[in-house]
């Protein structure tokens, strides 16, 4: 025995919560995150609450307001319990029918169930869709089946066992010796082996040591540490303090985007629970081991992600990044000792340590262990969260489970590419779809892991565009400390800004690889020394694509507004209006039933028209956008 | 804006560099911006220069320096809307408010911002409008909003004259 615990009051708590949550109660989950709270899903909630009383029922039905299911596409979601019945995109006239219905004559509500995208079969329970029974959910798992700002929910599901068995039973060492033999690695995008950390933190002497909880989740797309947070912030709180136990810190940080308001809250209600239940304070469970968190809101800037600009930050200053050596292991916060990890990484913890690294090593591939979040979004059918293992295929997270390119109405899309890692990131083809994922195979194909968003594109996104849009964002968020990012960034926008108004040439395409490789090679941080990652990857993947537009002036996905112009068709145009009624300048005239005028001084290339008129049947392609760069008889839109 | 209320805000506080961005946020969520007089009173309180604490500040893009309207518009900019045409309806602001990203407009009615990613990627091209989410927006919809709130507003304003 190492420690003396006290956790008698943990097994209290989740007796009476288990037996609260009796097995056949129906209880009802609504999905509280992000995306489905600001699809009303706390009206819903209080509706459910309202609804069942009308009905008498209140006694025998739980309700709760659980942390993000993943599905954003199909929000709000709501569950029925214990059977696992899924409800999407549920409204408030649906609350009455799912009460009356499912829970009193336990009838399944057919019109609220999911529909196949392939058989077009409803499916009844969650487990079964598509979407989630090729998802391997270990640290997302229990996202759907707690309320995140109640403590015994997640004590009731094993929570904080993992801890109290790390101080009744281990001592720091094995703790790492666990953590290393399982081959965790950072989720936060480079891929640092986390037990190393940990143990290189340990081993340098000094009387004050931190850990840090990195939720500056700043690539845009990305939003799995959120969903965590939000869902499961005691999942975070325990690996945290396994970490502070293993390496010897008393203090901790979690530091978290300002533009999470929802994740901050939940942190904080979660932190003020476990100092209640003595999970956190100056003998954590009576052990004598003294630790406490607190929240340090980050202000918006991107490189503050960065482990020493992150620090620099919570120091009061700009967050600028300091070369490295020393690492922070070393010389960190305050100029102690830090161990900084990602939120996915930290939420691993407790179940390596309640499962062992054995167990968890068998999930992956050689040099990537565990299960690894990925945001799914862009031009996708299923948009949400995926945690798949390491290892499986693009092909199989974007069709199988993402469904495939969304459609747009009647006209099918084709795949074009898929970007991952963010703004560090790169683009990659369809032909590299089978790769398997991990750390390794992106970096050979040019991109990165980072931190898990992946953004599917179709044949409507131009990738001179996409390449543009993530250098602007690289450009207005590199801190300045380096010049060739600070200045190097600009004269790339400029250039790429160039070719996308048809005003570039074939030199340009030179000159960005010879930019792009010295900001690479000449910046010190990973901001810098990523940041022409997309446009190298679109221009090894897509060159053609740039040489259209530098040679031809033309852009094949029809988004450089200065190439492209829009033309009515006479002969298909059939006056029904719809066309005039969305465009927001009055370019585009004519009565109805006759043939409409598209004015080219008053249009503003917004493309409503042209997806409007995609939608109906009959007309279809009357709108078209054309390219100025060529003749009528070759084009293709 | 009087001493007391620097007080209350420094409350709690220990007066160390690190209580810098935090006391910047507590400023900057009472008054909406950070006025000038906010940064004197800091740097007495945190026993640092003026210029350093401008140049934090200024460093983050969450702090403001002038007040910003009464309804904040934020269009979000992340890749996923950026894919699904968040440039025009961004564009379609600027058409209406005759601003541009931080700016806000001659009446103080509205203020226009961009935002990296608010993370609620399955609802893009989404926009906070007034502190209410607005999933797929359409282009369209941009005038409907600011019309709507101007209506709303001039009403309010007769029913108080």
């Amino acid at each position: 025995m190492k420690n003396q615990v006290n956790a008698k009051h943990l097994e209290e708590i989740r007796a009476e919560a288990l037996q609260a949550r009796s097995a056949n109660k129906p209880c009802i989950t609504v999905c509280g995150g992000t995306g489905c709270h600001t699809q009303g899903a706390e009206v819903l909630v209080g509706v459910f609450r309202e609804e069942v009383r009308k009905q008498g029922i209140e006694e025998s039905v739980d309700i709760r307001i659980t942390g993000c299911h993943g599905f954003c596409e199909r929000g709000p979601i709501v569950v029925i319990h214990p059977e696992g019945i899924f409800y999407e995109k549920t409204k408030i006239k649906d609350v009455a029918t799912i009460v009356s219905e499912t829970i009193v004559n336990k009838r399944i509500v057919e019109t609220l169930l999911y529909r196949d995208l392939k058989t077009k079969k409803r499916i009844v329970r969650e487990k079964d869709i598509p979407f989630y029974n090729q998802q391997k959910r270990i640290v997302l798992g229990n996202n759907g089946l707690i309320d995140p700002t109640d403590i015994q929910d997640y004590i009731a599901l094993n929570g904080y066992q993992a801890l109290v068995k790390v101080l009744r039973d281990m001592t720091p060492e094995e703790v790492i010796a666990e953590i290393k033999a399982s081959g965790l690695r950072g989720r936060g995008g480079a891929g640092f082996p986390t037990g190393k950390k940990w143990e290189s933190c340990r081993s340098t002497v000094s009387d004050t040591k931190y850990v840090i909880c990195n939720a500056d989740e700043g690539d845009p797309g990305a939003f799995m540490d959120r969903s965590v947070l939000e869902g499961n912030p005691h999942s975070v709180i325990e690996g945290m303090i396994i970490g502070a136990y293993a390496i010897g810190a008393s203090a901790g940080f979690i530091y978290v985007r300002t533009e999470y308001p929802l994740a901050v809250k939940h942190v904080k209600i979660a932190l003020r629970q476990a100092r209640e239940h003595g999970l956190l304070g100056e003998s954590v469970l009576g052990s004598g081991f003294q630790f406490d968190i607190c929240v340090f809101q980050g202000a918006g800037a991107f490189v503050s992600g960065e482990e020493t600009s992150l620090m620099a930050s919570i120091e009061g200053r700009r967050s600028f990044p300091r070369p490295r050596p020393p690492f922070p292991t070393q010389v960190g916060l305050w100029g102690k000792p830090t161990t900084i990890n990602n939120v996915e990484t930290w939420a691993n913890i407790p179940h390596i340590i309640e499962k062992g690294a054995e167990w968890y090593s068998k999930i992956g591939t050689d040099n990537s262990k565990g299960t690894k979040i990925f945001s799914l979004v862009g031009k996708i059918n299923n948009t949400g969260l995926v945690e798949v293992p390491m290892g499986i295929t693009l092909r199989q997270v974007i069709y199988d489970i993402g469904g495939g390119i969304k459609s747009e109405k009647r006209i099918k899309k084709k795949f074009k590419a898929v970007q991952t890692g963010g703004p560090s990131g790169g683009c990659i083809p369809e032909n590299m779809l089978d790769l398997p994922i991990d750390y390794d195979t992106l970096a050979k194909a040019g991109s990165i892991m980072g931190s898990g968003g992946m953004i599917v594109m179709d044949e409507d996104t131009c990738m001179v565009d996409v390449a543009r849009y993530f250098l602007n964002f690289t450009q207005e968020e590199s801190c300045g400390k380096c010049s060739p990012c600070r200045i190097g960034t600009v004269q790339m926008v400029e250039i790429l800004n160039r070719i996308t108004q048809g005003k570039g040439d074939e030199a340009d395409i030179e000159r960005l690889e010879n930019l792009a490789q010295t900001i690479k090679t000449h910046s010190l941080c990973g901001l810098g020394q990523t940041a022409p990652n997309p446009v190298l990857t679109t221009l090894r993947y897509f060159r053609s694509e740039y040489l259209l537009h530098v040679k031809e002036k033309h852009c094949p996905a029809s988004v450089c507004k200065e190439l492209i112009e829009y033309r009515v068709i006479p002969e298909k145009c059939t006056g029904c209006q719809r066309c005039v009624s969305v465009c927001p300048t009055g370019a585009i005239t004519g009565p109805r039933a006759q043939l409409h005028n598209l004015d080219p001084s008053k249009c503003i290339k917004c493309r409503a028209c042209y997806e409007i008129c995609h939608f109906d049947a009959i007309a279809g392609d009357a709108i078209i956008i054309r390219s100025k760069g060529r003749s009528a008889d070759e084009q293709t839109k | 804006m009087t001493n007391k209320d620097y007080l209350d805000i420094f409350s709690e506080l220990k007066g160390e560099e690190g209580d810098l961005i935090p006391i910047l946020q507590r400023i900057q969520e009472k008054f909406g911006y950070i006025p000038a007089e906010a940064i004197k009173q800091m740097s007495r309180f945190l026993k640092i220069s003026e210029n350093q604490i401008f140049g934090v500040a200024s460093f983050y893009s969450q702090f403001k320096f002038v007040e910003p309207g009464q309804c904040t518009i934020k269009v979000c900019m992340g890749t996923a809307c950026h894919v699904r045409g968040s440039q025009s309806v961004l564009e379609e602001f600027k058409r209406w408010l005759h601003i541009e990203p931080g700016q806000t407009t001659d009446d103080k009615l509205f203020t226009l911002e961009t935002v990296n990613c608010l993370g609620a990627c399955a609802l893009g091209p989404i926009v906070v409008f007034d502190g209410d989410y607005h999933g797929q927006m359409r282009i369209k919809e941009v005038e409907e909003l600011i019309q709507k709130y101007r209506s709303e507003n001039e009403k309010e304003s007769d029913a108080v004259t």
